[in-house]
């Protein structure tokens, strides 16, 4: 087995026993990035003569005895929506195509912290706007388990960067299914955390009141260890919500029994792919037999969540992506003759088309006349799908659904049909709209494609569902399997 | 005719003296070269987030209290959307809906009545930067942008139309701007821009309790401004009925050169700004004890001031009102007496002369060269007989000249005053034997011929001699 195959918390044993060095695992996983990166293309943006320095910055800490955090010299890849200081942060958009902020995102600054190896930037949908990364304003990366298919959006390179081990871990954000999603389609562990756990300060917005930045790993034990360096109350973040959790990994116990899960049955629809179903059903019966209580449960608004999704997130998008305006850094139209056609040009030059759908969505529903049918009613469905949620969870302990309808689609299957592409967050967007935290981990396949099982929490919850999710893994083999790339 | 009457109310824009701007640590210091005191997050950079500066918070309640309002226990703040280059986010964080302070008042005084003038809400906002153009904004090739002044504390106060004439507008910014100054929470200094000001105006058949159609006039950088601009808009809508026309929703311009407004956009041209909650900053709780201390900390303000004038030092209301109108002025009257604390004299000399030698040099009290102190030792110079307050009124005229002390002038003069009796004995007996005269008046009856005789004295003497005393010695020698 290769280093770059291996787990954060596998590679930090190697590191403190001395049996390997941080530059070798570097060079692993780089090699391994010039062995796929032409197929997967997860990556916009390299770092590795960054990331050699860094981990050999380590190996010396290690050499001179210095106790090094756990995941010191992982190399560890970064969605390219959270700024980087120094290192060009794009959003995948062609109006950010030369940005390189001055600063660092407050997660970049807790991973630096830690002794992280940054390998680069990953791909996505363009201002994190998609399922697939489609939307990319340069490149659609490849799921790595059939490189004819979408790795999943928006952070689709991060998933497939994962998942085709041209990283340990990554960063991504989720604002509606954005990390679980993909990470479902490439069979990996993700989390959105509860909104607020984790600074949002540097990344760059998409829906403020929904993005939230999260980890993808190999297996949960590090996905624990990836909370543990990014939550945490942020000065910086005004809704950053302080949270004593001081160790998620004390959470990675092999025991289910008690443990209350409701399945809604809004998710387990007539429309679910009978193969899909029958993965979940595996799934459930598996937990009960480790001892979980699982009852069907109901979250009786669940209809209303898309469209309630789509009024409030493009409302908020379109007032974020107004500084985008070619005034100050991005791409400007040089040839314009005023203030407003520079403004035009630059934005329609420099925005995607699904940008700019969400963008008129957005203005149009904040407008005079509209704002109390759309947007103040959206709102209200808003509290309503929270309120479901608050009910289910005074019986429940964990809600557990598929992460996705079906398994990962066909490149360019949904291009033309905006709707189609957006019904791919039908089980994922109720999480960011009631700020709760969600998980998706591998729980079986569907024609040789990973089927992602989400777990959803009360807030402040990941504890719990890191336990059952650590349990189900423990019992099951999904998680070891690696796409034949 | 039809008598009109116009229906008048203020917007205006007050820049909060914090150190720091209100979601972020850059500097608020005015002036600095362009684009110096600005971080990424009011640069409005991807990804940057506001947090809200508790100081703002704290001065706009302190606002808020001073001017009699209510403050919200929950007040949020939300987005401003519109595109222009001197606002990097494109949106301005405004409070909307619920602002942090309403139903407030102030009292003025104009054309002699006294009247209350409501005040609809305080909210707070962030300032935008500000453009630079090579020439005007019509002709210039290109425009730099600075971001300096960009997310520098702003609260906005906004009037209930309350106002029916240009000097009541006047009188109200006026009050406002001394409680603002008051409260230290603002320099308010128009030529700065840290107080700003926007009127809306329309007229009605007096009598008549609907509204007519409001134009709002923006650009009045001064009180006299405000007033001239409201006196020529009150005219020309006032002539656009009376001609059978009607007044168009308009926002208009005060053209300080020509005297006359002129229009800006139509109301068809009119943003729709689009108004949602900040997602990125938590709702403004206030707790109540809070704002309890915020009250205790509030100082004296203008109309207590003026009572304590008038009921302690026993001061004219119009003096009262002058020497309380603004904190410079009342600030500089209290510490003149705290070093000589006679306060009728002291008013009398700083309403008289000192504000007359100022005007004269167009210089504002807080620049005078002439210290509180300095002001006090002038006068205990006169108090002690050292110098008459004749001579004195030239002193005054030098040291606000030079600044310098009021007893180094009367040395280097020799102004000291004759107080001596025998000295002044034998002037006037000059005096009397050169004025036989005003001797002979005096003696038949003519009383008042002894002011010549006073006036002789004081012009031998240079004015020097202590006018009391020659009084008094020359009525001794006349009547003998």
């Amino acid at each position: 087995m290769s280093l770059y195959q291996k787990t954060a918390h596998e590679l930090h044993q190697l590191l403190i026993n001395k049996e390997v060095s941080a530059e070798e695992i570097t060079n692993s996983v780089f090699n391994r990035i010039n062995d796929v990166e032409e197929k997967t293309k997860a990556y916009i943006t390299l770092t590795k003569e960054q990331a050699l320095e860094k981990a050999r910055n380590v190996d010396e800490k290690i050499a001179a005895g210095e106790k090094v955090p756990p995941l010191a010299g992982i190399p560890i890849a970064i969605k390219d929506n959270i700024c980087t200081n120094g290192v060009k942060t794009t959003c995948a958009s062609n109006i950010l195509y030369n940005f390189v902020p001055p600063y660092n995102a407050t997660v970049m600054e807790r991973l630096n912290g830690e002794n992280v190896v940054i390998t680069g930037k990953t791909n996505m949908d363009e201002f994190a706007m998609g399922s697939s990364t489609e939307n990319s304003g340069f490149h659609t990366t490849k799921n790595p388990w059939d490189l004819e298919r979408v790795p999943g959006g928006s952070s689709g390179g991060s998933a497939a960067a994962v998942a085709a081990d041209q990283c340990i871990a990554a960063l991504g954000s989720d604002t509606g299914g954005s990390i679980r999603q993909p990470a479902a389609f490439c069979g990996v562990v993700g989390m959105k955390p509860t909104y607020g756990a984790v600074s949002r300060y540097g990344l760059v917005a998409f829906a403020s009141s929904l993005d939230q930045i999260g980890p993808f790993t190999k297996d949960v034990t590090d996905c624990a260890m990836m909370l543990n360096a990014i939550c945490g109350h942020d000065p910086l973040d005004s809704t950053s919500v302080k949270n004593d959790v001081s160790d998620y990994t004390k959470f990675l116990q092999n025991d289910v029994k008690g443990l209350k899960i409701g399945v809604p049955k809004e998710y387990m629809t007539e429309d679910l792919d009978p193969k899909m179903r029958k993965v979940i059903e595996d799934a459930v019966v598996k937990l009960s037999n480790l001892g979980a209580v699982v009852e069907e449960a109901s979250l009786p608004h669940t209809e209303y969540a898309l469209p309630a999704y789509y009024l409030l997130a493009p409302a908020e998008a379109s007032s974020n992506l107004a500084r985008y305006d070619g005034v100050r850094y991005g791409y400007r139209n040089v040839d314009a003759d005023d203030i407003l056609e520079m403004f035009m040009k630059s934005r329609s030059e420099g925005f995607g088309s699904e940008v700019k759908r969400r963008i008129m969505l957005g203005t149009y529903s904040l407008s005079a006349g509209y704002y109390d049918e759309y947007y103040n009613k959206a709102l209200k469905v808003r509290t309503l799908i929270r309120n479901d949620f608050n009910k289910a969870f005074e019986k429940y302990d964990l809600l557990l659904s598929p992460t996705t309808p079906s398994t990962a689609f066909k490149i360019g299957e949904n291009t033309d049909d905006p709707v189609q592409m957006y019904l791919e967050d039908i089980f994922t967007l109720s999480v960011n709209l009631a700020g709760i935290p969600g998980m998706s981990l591998p729980c079986g396949f569907v024609d040789g494609m990973p089927v992602g099982l989400q777990l959803m929490g009360k807030p402040f919850s990941e504890g719990t569902m890191l336990r059952a999710a650590y349990t189900f893994e423990q019992n099951t083999e999904y998680n070891r399997q690696r796409p034949a790339l | 005719m039809a008598q009109w009457e116009a229906v008048v109310g203020l917007e205006v824009h007050v820049e909060l003296k914090t150190n720091t701007k209100i979601f972020c640590n850059s500097s608020t210091e005015f002036g600095g070269d362009p684009n110096t005191h600005v971080c990424p997050v009011c640069m409005g950079l991807p990804g940057v987030l506001p947090v809200l500066n508790k100081k703002v918070l704290e001065y706009a309640v302190k606002a808020g209290l001073a001017l009699n309002c209510e403050i919200a226990p929950f007040s949020k703040f939300d987005r401003k959307n519109y595109y222009y280059p001197d606002l990097p986010k494109n949106y301005q964080i405004s409070q909307y809906d619920l602002p942090i302070a309403e139903h407030g008042y102030l009292d003025i005084e104009a054309e002699k009545e006294n009247k209350r003038i409501g005040i609809t809400r305080v909210h707070m906002e962030e300032d935008a930067g500000k453009l630079v153009h090579q020439g005007t904004i019509m002709t210039t090739p290109y425009s730099l942008v600075d971001y300096n002044r960009t997310g520098v504390p702003l609260i906005e106060i906004v009037s209930e139309p309350d106002m029916r004439t240009a000097e009541e507008a006047r009188a109200y910014l006026e009050k406002l701007k001394a409680i603002i100054q008051y409260t230290g929470v603002s320099d308010c200094k128009m030529e700065e821009g840290s107080l700003r000001c926007d009127v809306n105006i329309s007229v009605r058949p007096t009598g008549e309790t609907e509204f007519g159609t409001k134009a709002e006039i923006k650009n009045m950088n001064s009180f006299k401004a405000l007033q001239k601009a409201l006196e020529y808009e009150i005219e020309r809508q006032i002539d656009v009925l009376e001609d059978g026309g009607t007044i168009v929703q308009e926002t208009r311009t005060w053209d300080e050169e020509k005297g006359v407004t002129v229009s800006m956009r139509s109301k068809e041209e009119a943003h729709d700004y689009r108004y949602f909650p900040d997602p990125d900053l938590v709702p403004v709780v206030m707790e109540d004890e809070w704002v309890e201390e915020i009250k205790g900390s509030l100082p004296e303000l203008p109309d207590d001031r003026k009572k304590r004038y008038i009921e302690a030092y026993g001061l004219s209301e119009y003096d009262a009102t002058v020497l309380t109108m603004a904190k410079e002025m009342s600030d500089y009257f209290e510490e003149v007496l705290e070093y000589f604390p006679q306060p009728k004299i002291v008013s009398n000399w700083m309403m008289g002369d000192l504000t007359g030698l100022l005007n004269a040099s167009q210089v504002e009290i807080e620049n005078c060269r002439v210290s509180p102190t300095q002001l006090a030792e002038l006068l205990k110079l006169i108090d002690k007989g050292t110098i008459s307050g004749k001579i004195a009124k030239s002193v005054l005229e030098e040291m606000v000249a030079t600044g310098k002390d009021p007893a180094k002038i009367v040395e280097e003069k020799g102004l000291v005053q004759i107080s001596d009796q025998g000295e002044l004995e034998k002037i006037i007996e000059e005096v009397i034997v050169s004025n036989p005269k005003s001797v002979e008046d005096y003696n038949n009856g003519k009383k008042q011929a002894i002011g010549f005789l006073v006036g002789q004295t004081m012009k031998a003497t240079k004015g020097k001699a202590n006018p009391g005393m020659v009084n008094k010695l020359l009525k001794e020698k006349l009547d003998q």
